[in-house]
C-alpha cells in the first residue's frame, strides 16, 4: 500500500472506525513507513490539541427568547383538523374541479337527448329516410341509360296518347 | 428511561411541547458550539441556533423519522451557517469596496511568513484562540466535516449525509482538513526533534 492510498484510511484507522481489513492494511503500512507513522502520531496529538478549545455555552436568555419566538408563531386553526396537509387539500380541490369540468359536457348531452315523442317521429319517417338513401346512391343511378329519367308528369303525358290510340 | 430523539420528536408532533423543551436542553449547547465555530460570532451563532430550533418546531407536523434526528438538525444548521458566512462575506466585500483605504486596512491579515504568523498568534492571542482561528481558516466544507467528526463525534455516514457526499469523499475531505490543521498548528503538535529533522512534512 502506498502513502497516498493509506492517507484516505488513516483517519478511520486512528478513530477506530476502520474495518478489520482496512485496519490491517494501515497497520502494515505504518510499520514500514516512518513518514506516515510520524503523521499518524501528529494527528493523535492534533486531536488532543483540538480538545482544548473551550465550549461555547448559550447565553442565559437563550431558552426564553426561543419560547417567545415559538409563542409568536401562528396557531393552527380548527379546520386544520379537517385538512391536515395543504398539499392534500389542494389535490382534493383540483380533483373536484376536474370532475366538474369533465361532467359538464356529459350533462349537456344528456339534456339534449331526444324525448319519447321525438324517437317515435324518427321511427315513423324511417321509410322516407331509407328511400332517400337509395336515391342518393349515385352508383345505382349511373347504370341507368343516358336518357334522363322520366318525370312522373312526363310519364303521364306519354301514356295518354297511347291510351287514346289504343282506344281508336 | 431516556427517550430517544426520534421519540421526543414524535411526541412533539403529537402536541407535547415539553418534549420539545427536552430536545432544546439536549442540543442547544452542541448546536451553539457548532455554529459559533462555523461563524465565529457568538450573537450570530445564537441567532442561527434559534432559527434551527424554530425550523424544527415548524416542521413538527410533517416530521417522519426517515433519518437520524441529529442528521436532520445539523443539516439545517450547516445550511444556515454556510448561508450566513456567504452573506457576511458579501457584505464585507461591499464594505471594503466602499470604505477608504488606510494603511492599517491595507496590511495583510494573514502573514505569509509562517514563523512570524505563529509568533504573533502566540503572543497576541491565547492558545485556544489560535486553534479556533486555524479551524476557521479551513474551507467551509472541510470545517463542517472536522466539527462534526471531532466535536459531535458523528459517524461517517451521518456526516456524509449532511454534506451530501459519499463516505469515500468524506474520508478524503477529513484527511485534507486534518493535514492542513496539522501544518497550521505545528507549534502545538509537532515533536521538536522530528521537526528539526524535517520528518513528517512531505506528503
Amino acid at each position: 500500500m502506498k502513502c497516498e492510498d493509506v492517507s484516505k484510511e488513516l483517519i478511520a484507522y486512528l478513530d477506530r472506525r476502520a474495518n478489520s481489513a482496512e485496519r490491517q492494511d494501515a497497520e502494515e503500512h505504518l510499520l514500514a513507513c516512518e513518514r506516515c507513522r510520524t503523521r499518524a502520531d501528529e494527528f493523535r496529538k492534533l486531536w488532543a490539541v483540538l480538545d482544548e478549545v473551550p465550549v461555547q455555552e448559550p447565553s442565559f436568555g437563550f431558552d426564553a427568547r426561543l419560547r417567545q419566538r415559538i409563542a409568536a408563531e401562528p396557531k393552527p386553526t380548527w379546520f386544520r383538523w379537517l385538512v391536515p396537509q395543504p398539499r392534500l387539500a389542494f389535490s382534493m380541490a383540483l380533483l373536484l374541479a376536474l370532475s366538474v369540468w369533465i361532467a359538464g359536457p356529459l350533462r349537456d348531452k344528456s339534456a339534449s337527448a331526444p324525448t319519447e315523442d321525438e324517437k317515435f317521429q324518427m321511427i315513423e319517417h324511417l321509410d322516407v329516410l331509407e328511400n332517400y338513401d337509395l336515391l342518393s346512391k349515385s352508383d345505382v343511378l349511373a347504370e341507368v341509360p343516358s336518357a334522363p329519367a322520366p318525370q312522373p308528369d312526363d310519364q303521364q303525358k306519354q301514356q295518354a296518347p297511347d291510351d287514346g290510340g289504343g282506344s281508336l | 428511561m431516556t427517550r430517544s430523539d426520534v421519540q421526543l420528536m414524535l411526541d412533539v408532533k403529537a402536541g407535547d411541547d415539553e418534549s420539545f423543551n427536552l430536545l432544546l436542553r439536549r442540543y442547544r449547547t452542541p448546536l451553539v458550539n457548532f455554529l459559533f465555530r462555523m461563524v465565529r460570532d457568538s450573537a450570530t451563532a445564537e441567532d442561527l441556533a434559534q432559527e434551527v430550533f424554530l425550523r424544527v418546531y415548524r416542521a413538527r407536523r410533517q416530521y417522519s423519522p426517515s433519518a437520524k434526528f441529529t442528521t436532520w438538525m445539523f443539516r439545517i444548521a450547516t445550511n444556515l451557517a454556510l448561508n450566513s458566512i456567504r452573506d457576511n462575506r458579501h457584505r464585507q466585500m461591499e464594505t471594503s469596496i466602499d470604505a477608504p483605504v488606510s494603511d492599517e486596512d491595507s496590511a495583510p491579515r494573514e502573514l505569509p511568513a509562517r514563523e512570524m504568523r505563529i509568533d504573533e498568534h502566540m503572543v497576541e492571542r491565547d492558545r485556544s484562540e489560535f486553534i479556533r482561528r486555524a479551524i476557521t481558516s479551513l474551507p467551509e466544507k472541510q470545517r463542517v466535516a472536522v466539527l462534526l467528526h471531532k466535536y459531535e463525534e458523528m459517524d461517517y455516514g451521518e456526516i456524509a449525509g449532511i454534506l451530501d457526499c459519499s463516505e469515500s469523499a468524506l474520508k478524503s475531505l477529513l484527511f485534507r482538513a486534518y493535514e492542513t490543521l496539522r501544518v497550521e498548528l505545528a507549534p502545538l503538535v509537532t515533536q521538536p526533534v522530528r521537526t528539526s529533522a524535517g520528518e513528517g512534512r512531505a506528503s
